[in-house]
């Protein structure tokens, strides 16, 4: 059964060996996609290269069905895979500051280790304002406190909340992913960049 | 790292063996195709619920890293702010042995041989051309800085809410995806001089 940590198949030890390997793949294939870029990141935003979404969606509608799969073969246990719990007002707004400066900084904070890897300097200085800016949030933590634990709603899913079935939403969700792919195909040609300017 | 740009070309043509070292002046190679990188990215995001039962993250290294170098110096300090204490614990294990921490290095490792194996690895500041160095690198640290706000309050990032909540169908981190979206979108015009 699975999750292999939960069930005791290795210790806390080998969990951060697991850990960096794990990173290494997820690295491997940021960079691969091109998001240690973040020219090619911000391109999303300007609608001539929605790698973004397409490489987004394609690895949640994987792994979405992945786990969709291995649970209902009694492999994985969905219990046991932690999911954090939602805070919807912050997350709205957190949502919403975060794309702001994805938009600014042309970055997120896993994209800018794999920039910073690969020689940007400007991914650097960008994970230097994610420590600063962490320490102001710390700071400021009790002026913001209470807004930070409103809209408590516990562990809550898509199938819940929506009241359908999860085969339902999994379905949904890949018919979505589909139709978001043709549309960025359509986006792509629509606001497509002049060569002289590429 | 940067052998693409600064290695002169005069070498090249001397050496008897050009040929042997014609792949360190080639143009770097293409990126993946989406879709097959989504797979992969997928597959790793599916292997960390498998393995650990938990997805992937990044912001929360900052935060672990942020923690533990400020009870470096100020410890008193970090266990009076509530937002960090929580990384340091009850000072039993070490705030770096983290399985976000662990995987941040290895998001670094990765990419740097992904980008060594494509020739992309270059000592440079990504801009547009009417860009100067300084709006680009103020830009990136406000945007850094702005990005964690974003992901403390949104408990996570682009990876750890909208990736990993997103392919387990988490509500809240539906509602967060989509309003990073709707945020970069509201924004990029506002930057755009600093690409286009």
């Amino acid at each position: 059964m699975t999750p292999l940590a939960k069930y005791g198949a290795f210790g806390d030890e080998m969990g951060l060996v697991m850990a960096f390997i794990i990173g290494i793949g997820f690295g491997f294939f940021l960079e691969r996609a091109g998001f240690g870029s973040a020219k090619k990141l911000v391109s999303q935003f300007y609608l001539d290269d929605l790698a973004v979404f397409k490489v987004m969606f394609t690895a949640i509608v994987t792994a979405m069905l992945g786990v969709t799969y291995l649970a209902w073969m009694g492999v994985l246990d969905l219990s046991l895979v932690y999911m954090t719990p939602t805070w919807l007002w912050p997350q709205i707004v957190g949502g919403l500051v975060l794309g702001v400066g994805f938009a600014i900084g042309g970055y997120c904070p896993g994209t800018s280790v794999a920039a910073t890897a690969t020689g940007r300097i400007d991914g650097l200085v960008y994970v230097l304002g994610l420590v600063f800016g962490t320490v102001v949030f710390a700071e400021a933590f009790p002026l913001l406190k209470g807004f930070f634990y409103s809209g408590s709603y516990g562990q809550q899913t898509l199938p819940g909340v929506l009241g359908l079935s999860y085969g339902v939403v999994v379905f949904a969700v890949v018919l979505m992913a589909i139709g978001g792919f043709a549309g960025a195909g359509w986006l792509e040609k629509r606001f497509a960049r002049p060569a002289s300017q590429q | 790292m940067a052998t693409t740009t600064t290695q002169p070309l005069a070498p090249a043509l001397v050496e008897p063996h050009a040929d042997a070292h014609a792949h360190r002046h080639a143009p770097p190679a293409a990126y993946m195709n989406p879709y097959l990188a989504g797979i992969g990215l997928g597959l790793v995001l599916l292997a960390a619920f498998v393995v650990m039962g938990r997805g992937l993250g990044a912001s929360g290294a900052i935060n672990a890293f942020v923690a533990w170098s400020l009870n470096l110096v100020a410890p008193e300090h970090v266990r009076s702010r509530e937002f960090l204490a929580e990384y340091i614990g009850d000072g039993s294990a070490h705030p770096l042995k983290a399985w976000l921490v662990f995987e941040v290095l290895g998001v670094f490792a990765g990419a740097l041989i992904s980008g060594l194996l494509a020739r992309r690895v270059l000592v440079s500041v990504e801009r547009g051309p009417r860009a100067s160095v300084a709006l680009r690198l103020g830009l990136a640290f406000a945007g850094g800085a702005t990005m964690a706000f974003g992901a403390a309050l949104g408990r996570g990032c682009t990876s750890g809410q909208a990736l990993t909540g997103g392919a387990l169908l988490n509500a809240g981190s539906w509602a967060f995806m989509m309003c990073v979206f709707g945020g970069a979108y509201a924004t990029a015009w506002f930057v755009r001089r600093q690409w286009r």
